[in-house]
């Protein structure tokens, strides 16, 4: 028995498919007419089509939509607009929260640290809630004041930071950088900055 | 896309939830259908429509109105049921050996219910014979089978369904009628 070419089989299937060229075709035909085992080959896959083709429908159970139907969620789960938006933007709703929940946190220790504080440093006056550094003094270390005034009289060796408050100075001597606060945006800008510092000098 | 179709998925992700009995009883006599061929089962297949209708019911909000919903429904069913025969599966290992025996394994058990002998093919009416022989194909290409011969569907849109590549649909196709053919042998 000679060998038939492999592709033979694969242009019956092709065949089958309905997408066989017309070459392929060709080919096919004229090696069936002078190949039994092929032939034979080709007739059993076509009545395994019709076989399987000749499966009759099977009929759908009586009251199968209604109990489809009965056993439905009771509510749609149809999602409205902004759902949706919201379920096609997860990177977008997170950022948004994060942010939400950062800015709550630094804005309500703005609101809500209504009360006055001060660093504590040898030499300062605290009068009510004015502070005083007074004349001939010198203070050797950052001033923070909160929710208070601060009067430089004196000196001061360090940054001064005034916050919610005034600052006030006649002949002032400040070696460092002096900043007053009055705003939410400046707190947070400043609560930023500070933390950021903060980090350095740790990681230092 | 079928408009009236459209229509009634905007009725019902509006919250009509009576719109769905028209969408259900459209395509019930389908994906019943190939429930049926994939499981070889009445009471399954029937279970597993049901279970397919409530899955598109609940993600409805999910298809994509461009495509074809039937195409989207056969991929639920499909889906679900090859789910259910990997899950019938067997799930201990042949090899063990059965409890309480000496020397005999699994293999020894399984064979009584695989292969039916040959005079008790011939007594099987031709519809038993069909499904007895779908049933025996590999569920690979028992899906493609199905879904080509019996919904009648173009190997595009079974590409679709089963979410492969269209020559893998052909392979498998071909596969298919080259396994039944074996299967079928004299017949």
């Amino acid at each position: 028995m000679k060998q038939c070419p492999e592709h033979v089989v694969e242009y019956m299937h092709e065949y089958l498919d309905g997408d066989i060229s017309q070459q392929h075709e060709k080919e096919l035909r004229t090696h069936l007419k002078s190949c039994d085992t092929c032939k034979e080959h080709m007739n059993e896959l076509t009545n395994v089509v019709a076989f399987i083709k000749s499966a009759a429908a099977i009929s759908v159970p009586a009251g199968f939509t209604t109990n489809v139907m009965h056993r439905i969620p009771m509510k749609p789960r149809a999602l409205k607009g902004v759902q949706r938006f919201l379920r096609r933007h997860p990177m977008l709703v997170a950022a948004v929260v994060f942010l939400i929940l950062m800015s709550a946190t630094l804005f309500s220790s703005f609101n809500n640290s209504q009360q006055f504080s001060v660093t504590k440093a040898p030499g300062l006056i605290v009068e009510g809630e004015t502070v005083t550094v007074p004349v001939g003094e010198t203070i050797k270390s950052d001033l923070v004041v909160e929710n208070g005034n601060l009067v430089v009289e004196g000196n001061v060796e360090g940054d001064v930071t005034v916050v919610n408050g005034k600052y006030m100075a006649s002949t002032a001597n400040v070696t460092g950088n002096v900043e007053e606060i009055n705003e939410s945006f400046e707190w947070l800008w400043y609560s930023i900055k500070n933390g950021v510092k903060k980090l350095f000098s740790t990681a230092d | 896309m079928d408009p009236l179709i459209n229509k009634r998925i905007k009725q019902v992700l509006k919250g009509d939830q009576s719109a769905y009995a028209d969408i259900v009883s459209l395509y019930q006599q389908s994906l019943h259908q190939v429930c049926y061929r994939m499981l070889g089962n009445k009471e399954e297949a029937e279970d597993a429509a049901q279970e397919a209708f409530i899955k598109a019911y609940i993600h409805l909000h999910t298809y994509d109105q461009k495509r074809k919903f039937s195409t989207w429904l056969y991929r639920i069913a499909t889906n679900l049921c090859i789910d259910r025969i990997r899950k019938k599966k067997p799930d201990y290992y042949l090899d063990a050996e059965v409890p309480g025996t000496e020397g005999l394994d699994m293999y020894s058990q399984l064979a009584v219910d695989e292969l039916l002998p040959e005079e008790e093919l011939e007594r099987m009416e031709l519809q038993e014979r069909i499904q007895y022989e779908i049933s025996r194909l590999p569920d690979k290409y028992r899906a493609v089978i199905i879904l080509k011969y019996i919904e009648e569907l173009p190997l595009q849109e079974i590409s679709d369904i089963l979410d492969i590549p269209l020559g893998t649909v052909k392979t498998r196709v071909h596969r298919g009628r080259e396994a039944l053919r074996k299967q079928l042998g004299d017949l």
